[in-house]
């Protein structure tokens, strides 16, 4: 097996005072992958979105894209004393990236609480998405000496609007957009920003099964044309079986177990953490 | 007609004071609408802007005193920003607050070291000061300047946040700070360029407006800087249209109070206009229901 590893979060701890919101947390994602990442509800999955993107420096661990050190970090300060992960002193560096260096160097996002921009519309939330690739700066964008790049984005940006059925929509303020249609905005803004990991959280989240089939299918293609790893965190279980090559799960913060759809569904620490145990 | 050539001085006077306090306004109103902060140094900035200018005035020529008050007058304010707000960035925004009010007293005391508490006398433009008359009433090229200038720039600020790159990354940072930053905006650079925009609009407002009066002192500021405020709050604070229709509502109503013979209530008017609109609209004539995000 000779697979080219695009992400690669190692002994990631994130911890809030007292509580520990991840614990220890190591996953991979090669690239070409669909990663799904499950757990029960506060089992840390958002928690270890935002490790990743940069939202929050990890206390303890270490991020890499492409094996390049995107967030390390280990416990300091008051930390120290109060720190209740593992691997207390293996890593030793403190590199914390922002999240929009993080973002230029190639991950993506979207949201559970869909977080579009209000007041501007469908075709400037990706134009927006899409400004950091280009060139011209402050003021020669101010000063228009760009047009024929501005004009490229643009159709770019339809482009993408094409794929994702809202061209008709363009001018349409983002935040009046039928929930589903916003859902895939949010896709297509975090495409506009050229990754090659793509964290999607819940995307399938309020829809129905139709519709969650054909985002199943969307996620694929999208892979494809985009030649992108996706690392996704989902409940419907059709959607993550349906598409995942591989899944992690959570709960409590910690890895309970990984594996193919297969593996994890017959599992039986998963559905003792999805189901409870017989008495 | 009599009435026209009664009030016409007055009138006039009020678009041109209003022009000047919609200069001000509008960097209260981008910072608030950016960081969610009230930027009480603001006013004092501007007048830091006027004293530049009386001592450039003395040994430059006057065309590049006024480049230099531009130019000084936007570093400083990036540079306030960069000192005292940058560093409290994930603070409460308490903190940031009343770091403005402290920028506020630091630039005021430096103004009264520098000055040694002395009205400093303002540097004549021969051009803005020359007499003309319009319909029939006498008054000074700054008061005709004032409104034409304050138009064309509030027009190529709004061209500049409706079309260009870094006004849609401002829209999107005023927005949500957090997805702003996930989508590759660098938040920084947005904020450094809206108090670019806001220093470099309070200089040009100092120009003007000084040149009415002869003196400066370091507590110039206060009362202008009052009242863009009052104007940025009447017209709904983080909308730049509020702000420039809430300066010349203050600007013109001021002074139609002073040829009523009423100039001491003129003051008390602004901020009497303050209470009811905080009690009647709160949000302001433009502003948006700020609905917290859940």
């Amino acid at each position: 097996m000779n697979k080219e590893n695009v992400l690669r979060v190692s002994d990631i701890t994130m911890q809030f005072g007292g509580v520990v919101a991840v614990n220890n947390l190591s996953l991979e994602v090669n690239k070409g992958e669909i990663i799904g990442l499950i757990g029960p509800n506060g089992a840390g999955k958002t928690t270890a979105f935002n490790v990743i993107t940069g939202v929050y420096a990890p206390t303890n661990g270490m991020v890499e894209l492409n094996g390049s050190v995107i967030a390390e970090n280990h416990p300091q300060g008051k930390m120290k004393a109060q720190y209740k992960g593992e691997n207390a002193g293996k890593y030793t560096g403190k590199t914390v990236l922002t999240p929009d260096k993080i973002t230029k160097k190639g991950i993506a996002r979207t949201f559970q609480n869909i977080r579009l921009f209000k007041g501007m519309t469908v075709l400037e939330n990706v134009l927006v998405a899409m400004h950091m690739n280009m060139k011209a700066g402050v003021f020669g964008s101010a000063l228009r000496f760009n047009a024929a790049e501005e004009a490229k984005m643009r159709e770019e940006a339809m482009d993408l609007l094409r794929m994702f059925g809202l061209e008709g929509n363009k001018d349409d303020l983002a935040t009046s957009l039928p929930y589903g249609k916003q859902r895939h905005l949010e896709i297509a803004r975090a495409l506009a920003t050229k990754p090659q990991l793509l964290l999607l959280d819940e995307p399938a989240a309020g829809m129905n099964p139709q519709e969650s089939d054909e985002l199943m299918h969307l996620v694929g293609k999208i892979r494809e044309q985009f030649d992108l790893s996706v690392l996704m965190i989902e409940h419907h279980m059709q959607v993550i079986m349906g598409i995942c090559d591989r899944i992690y799960v959570l709960d409590y913060g910690a890895l309970i177990a990984e594996g193919n759809p297969e593996e994890i569904q017959n599992n039986p620490r998963v559905i003792e953490a999805y189901l409870g145990v017989d008495d | 007609m009599e009435l026209v050539v009664k009030w016409l001085p007055y009138i006039l006077a009020g678009i041109s004071v209003g022009g000047q306090f919609a200069l001000i306004a509008i960097g209260y109103t981008m910072v608030y609408g950016i960081l969610r902060l009230i930027n009480f140094a603001h006013g004092d900035m501007f007048m830091i802007a006027g004293l530049i200018m009386v001592y450039m005035a003395t040994a430059l020529p006057l065309w590049m005193s006024v480049i230099l008050v531009l130019i000084i007058t936007v570093v400083l304010g990036c540079t306030i920003e960069r000192v005292a707000y940058r560093p409290l960035r994930q603070a409460p925004r308490m903190s940031i607050m009343i770091s403005a009010i402290g920028v506020s007293y630091f630039l005021q005391n430096m103004a009264l070291y520098v000055t040694g508490g002395l009205t400093r006398t303002y540097p004549t433009i021969e051009w803005l000061q020359k007499n003309i008359t319009i319909m029939g009433a006498s008054t000074k090229m700054v008061t005709l300047i004032t409104p034409v200038l304050t138009i064309v720039l509030v027009i190529a600020l709004v061209l500049l946040i409706k079309r260009t790159k870094i006004g849609m990354a401002m829209r999107a940072v005023s927005r949500d700070f957090e997805t702003s930053a996930l989508m590759g905006i660098d938040i920084n650079k947005v904020i450094t360029v809206t108090f670019i925009i806001g220093s470099f609009l309070a200089a040009v407002g100092s120009i003007l407006y000084f040149s009415n009066y002869t003196g400066i002192m370091p507590t110039s500021g206060s009362m202008p800087g009052l009242k863009a405020f009052v104007a940025a709050v009447f017209g709904g604070i983080g909308s730049i249209p509020g702000a420039v229709v809430g300066a010349f509502v203050i600007g013109i109503c001021e002074n139609i109070i002073k040829g009523l013979g009423l100039t001491t209530f003129s003051d008390a008017f602004t901020f009497v206009l303050l209470i009811v609109i905080l009690m009647v609209k709160p949000t302001g004539l433009f502003g948006e229901k700020n609905i917290d995000k859940v």
